[in-house]
């Protein structure tokens, strides 16, 4: 073969730092309260050869129609703090919801969505005796519950 | 197209067609609950699908993309299952159909994560966790419908002993798949029956359903040779990109 591919390099420790800042802006469109890192689908951060700044993301849900939002939305940020930024897609290993950051998982029950993990905790009164109604809710990542103690229904984050 | 490019264009049909038609459940399904359930497995067949086409356009090589793909071929240039494009019928038959398309989908999915094919690879690894998912839904529909009153048992247990005969096409082995699995890009489909029928005896005896015995087919979808449900199927899904080419949302 012929000459081998230019290596990307990592960015410095300040303009990581400040792509860090500025991605955690970037929301969820449907759970606006998680940002893509929260979420953990930002998988790399490198400089091509060109330049260009170079963003690895997972997709969370094969069909989950917000990823294509999520995309768009990581590049308007970047562009509009002076990045020149491309996306690249990255399918292997899978995004799982094991990934979601310790913060994430907390906004999430703020938020009055259970974070993944067995058993679900209602995340109004906390009761661990809650039983699923549907394995399928409002959008791909979530389920729908129903707490046993307080009686109130609420979204479960999928574990996949 | 190569035998490569062929095995990957069969999963994405597939996906595809199934998609389709669990769609056409939107507004229809008989709770809210299904409705979401048949919709969200829905996109998760299409998110899959949308890569693998794109994937088998690449090897092709010849600059058709997943949209040129889905929307611009004929009834006999599309290589599904034939068990996918059957009709909805009542929630029964869907959640039968579903039921036996997950598990084989889960089986053929594990086998897939060692592809030499990174892509088919990847597509796997992600989408087995979906699979299993899936599965569990329709496999619970099942022994609650099987198991439920007489009314239901009878209706699903109709469905199965109208489906079941399709299966045999999930397991029979052809030229594309022979050199799919020789390049170790595929799996031979032969070789996953055993983990399915004993996925699929589990649940049918948790559902209070027997396997029918029988199994033959006239179709043979996988090569182009569907039933008579397809080109409906195709004419509904392909007739707005076909009337305005090229548009965009």
């Amino acid at each position: 073969m012929g000459a081998q591919a230019p290596v990307a390099i990592a960015p410095s420790p300040e303009v990581l730092e400040r792509l860090h800042g500025i991605l955690a802006q970037v929301a969820d469109p449907e759970i606006p309260v998680l940002s893509v890192i929260d979420l953990g689908i930002v998988r790399h951060l490198s400089i091509r050869p060109d330049g260009r700044l170079e963003v690895g993301l997972s997709p969370t849900y094969s069909g989950c129609p917000a990823n294509t939002v999520i995309k768009a939305d990581v590049l308007r940020a970047l562009q509009a703090a002076g990045f020149d930024a491309v996306a690249v897609d990255v399918l292997a290993p899978p995004w799982s919801s094991d990934w979601l950051s310790e913060e994430g998982r907390r906004k999430l029950a703020a938020y009055g969505i259970a974070p993944p993990g067995a058993p679900a905790a209602c995340p109004r009164c906390g009761s661990k005796r809650t039983s699923r109604t549907s394995e399928f809710g409002s959008t791909p990542c979530k389920a729908l519950y129903r707490c046993d103690a307080c009686l109130e229904p609420f979204d479960y984050f999928k574990c996949i | 197209m190569t035998p490569h490019g062929r095995y990957v264009l069969r999963l994405a049909d597939t996906n595809l067609v199934l998609a389709q038609r669990l769609g056409e459940w939107v507004g229809h399904a008989p709770a809210l609950e299904e409705d979401l359930g048949l919709a969200n497995v829905s996109l998760d067949l299409l998110g899959q699908a949308r890569l693998l086409l794109a994937h088998a356009g690449q090897l092709e090589g010849r600059g058709r993309d997943e949209d040129a793909l889905a929307f611009l071929r004929e009834e006999s240039e599309f290589y599904n299952l034939t068990l996918v494009e059957q009709p909805n019928g009542n929630f029964g038959d869907t959640i039968v159909r579903q039921f036996l398309f997950d598990a084989w989908q889960l089986g053929t999915y594990e086998a897939l994560r060692g592809s030499t094919d990174a892509t088919l690879a990847a597509v796997a690894a992600k989408g087995r966790g979906e699979a299993a998912y899936h599965l569990r839904y329709s496999g619970g529909w099942l022994v609650r419908l099987g198991d439920g009153t007489s009314e239901s048992h009878a209706r699903v247990a109709e469905s199965l002993a109208r489906l079941w005969p399709l299966t045999r096409e999930l397991f029979d082995d052809d030229d594309v798949d022979r050199a799919a699995a020789e390049a170790g890009i595929g799996v031979l489909p032969s070789t996953l029956e055993p983990a399915f029928a004993a996925r699929v005896d589990r649940t049918l005896g948790e559902a209070t359903l027997a396997r029918p015995a029988v199994a033959w087919f006239n179709w043979y979808g996988k090569q182009g040779r569907h039933s008579e449900h397809l080109g409906y199927l195709l004419a509904e899904m392909q007739s707005l990109h076909r009337a305005h080419p090229g548009a965009t949302w």
